[in-house]
């Protein structure tokens, strides 16, 4: 899918993740702020790129701010902003 | 004989303070204290070096303290309690020597035997008179219970009395009494009445919350303690206000009249008492202005000392007598101990404060906590750091179920034959990572920033810095 203009899903509350979204040339790039780093850093970062490739997501930059959201939410928000950023 | 002296100033130079002494305060005043930086600044600006400070809790207010470990002033810290904007610069290893936390059991327990003895207690007085009797229940800056001041007061080698209501002598009602006291001065404002007393906190809306109350009084009520003469301690969080509604509900539906209400006394505790579910509040620092004001009128509402409250050191203590509490926790583990000194990044946050004493005198503690909050779950194999040892937690309440220490046999049985949702500490673990993930575990530094000190004196754990 071909990200065409700037979206975003979710909110800073506690226990949920605020995504941007945004057009760019070349690789997706992801970046990651969260309250519980150190402790799901990885599974958080491993959930957004999975969720980046189903939706076949060649170019884009991402960025996720995580307020300890379950994997369910970030992945949720993630599609979201995704689907808003597709265009039309 | 005059006791008044100018200024605080003055009052440092009269008692005799030198460099590599200690000095004490109370935290009544709490997060609305100007006590301990006035006086702090005072001491740095005499050039008095190497001090350290006895204080029964440090809050964000006492941010200052930072620049005065920074120059040398000072260099051991010994309390019951920091909050997180404090912790976040003693958790990064900014003091040479660990800081020692003690109970607030086993602060006047050891300031009583001589093991951390004061030269200097300064004590925050919303009224004294001119000897130095003293009381937080009156003024401007009222602040209700002195509790934790007590044996600063009788124990100190020098004790200096700070008031912003200097009333002629004899004041009424007075709880320190001036056969303590060395020195009073009068100051324009000790602390900002907002940040001394919060308002009344709402009980929980939070369904999470709600449940795991409900689940709580059902487990107070099948314990069997729940009868004629029931005495009860429990927080300021929404959560375990919450339990107490619905203990409020019980009690009153089944005509229980409970002796007494314990602890740091919030407005709902007092709701309770004028409901007629307690005869007595016993209360060693007031929450709420509700409670500062039927501290003030009501007879049955009684101030007591720390000492009194909590400590080993008496022939009994007012927590020996109590049924239950009610306790919060960062994290737990499956051994039953409990964390609530640290955050689940290791920083300093928190303390025992009465946790760890009321747990070992309580015939129920239990603690109260959902399954994770903001994706981190509160049951660990091994918690950070022991704040409270598992041996003296009967029961976890969580929504997920309830854990009851396998050293309570009888009372697993108790709760299982009224039905209540019970599960292994263990099974838990693994229902709640179902939902969470299985969290990495953290990294410690290599230096010691802090050692827990049990309520009878015993080191519990260490604290380990956190780096980045």
């Amino acid at each position: 899918m071909e990200i065409l203009k700037c979206a975003s899903a979710g909110t800073l509350e506690s226990s949920d993740a605020y995504v941007e979204i945004e057009p760019a040339s070349g690789e997706v790039s992801v970046s990651l702020e969260s309250v519980v780093e150190k402790q799901f850093g990885d599974k958080i970062k491993a959930a957004i790129n999975d969720v980046l490739c189903e939706y076949n997501v060649k170019s884009a930059s991402v960025r996720v701010i995580d307020r300890g959201a379950l994997e369910c939410v970030i992945r949720a928000r993630v599609e979201t902003a995704i689907l808003r950023a597709k265009g039309k | 004989m005059n006791k008044t002296v100018k200024s605080i100033r003055e009052a440092i130079e009269l008692s005799g303070l030198k460099s590599g002494m200690t000095v004490s305060f109370h935290h009544h005043l709490r997060n609305g204290d100007y006590v301990l930086n006035m006086v702090m600044d005072e001491i740095s600006a005499l050039g008095i070096r190497d001090i350290n400070v006895n204080a029964s809790s440090l809050f964000d207010v006492h941010m200052p303290l930072i620049e005065h470990i920074k120059s040398g002033t000072v260099t051991e810290i010994a309390t019951d309690y920091i909050s997180s904007g404090l912790g976040k610069h003693f958790s990064k290893g900014i003091m040479e020597k660990p800081i020692e936390f003690r109970t607030h059991g086993g602060r006047p327990t050891d300031i009583a035997l001589g093991r951390t003895p004061i030269d200097v207690a300064f004590i925050a007085a919303p009224t004294a008179d001119t000897m130095g009797n003293c009381s937080g229940k009156y003024g401007k800056s009222a602040c209700g219970s002195l509790g934790y001041a007590f044996a600063d007061a009788m124990y100190a080698k020098k004790v200096v009395v700070i008031t912003d209501n200097l009333v002629s002598y004899p004041m009424q009602d007075w709880s320190i009494s001036e056969n303590f006291v060395d020195y009073v001065v009068s100051v324009d404002s000790i602390g900002d009445p907002k940040g001394i007393v919060s308002g009344t906190t709402k009980i929980t809306r939070d369904p999470v919350g709600l449940v795991m109350a409900s689940h709580a009084a059902k487990v107070i009520e099948a314990s069997g303690l729940l009868k004629d003469g029931f005495s009860f301690q429990t927080g300021a969080g929404g959560a375990s206000l919450a339990v107490a509604k619905f203990l409020k509900d019980i009690m009153l539906r089944e005509k229980i009249e409970g002796s007494f209400g314990l602890g740091g006394i919030t407005g709902y505790m007092v709701d309770m008492l004028q409901a007629g579910c307690f005869r007595n509040l016993l209360d060693v620092q007031c929450f709420d202005l509700s409670a500062v004001e039927s501290l003030r009128n009501d007879p049955r509402h009684m101030e007591i000392s720390s000492l009194q409250y909590a400590s080993v050191l008496g022939r009994s203590a007012a927590v020996d007598s109590l049924d239950v509490v009610i306790l919060g926790a960062t994290e737990i583990d499956t051994d039953f101990n409990v964390n609530v000194h640290t955050d689940s990044n290791g920083y300093i946050m928190g303390g025992s404060g009465g946790h760890s004493d009321t747990a070992a005198g309580a015939k129920l503690s239990m603690i109260i906590a959902p399954m994770f909050r903001a994706r981190l779950p509160i049951v660990t194999d091994r918690v950070n750091c022991i704040s409270t040892p598992g041996k003296d937690i009967d029961v976890l309440v969580t929504q997920g179920g309830i854990a009851v220490n396998p050293r309570r046999e009888e009372l697993r049985k108790k709760l299982s034959e009224a039905g209540l949702p019970i599960i292994d500490i263990h099974d838990l673990k693994e229902k709640t990572e179902k939902i969470t993930g299985t969290p990495t575990k953290l990294v410690k530094g290599d230096k010691v920033v802090a050692n827990i000190i049990g309520r009878e004196g015993d080191l519990l754990d260490r604290i380990y810095n956190v780096t980045d």
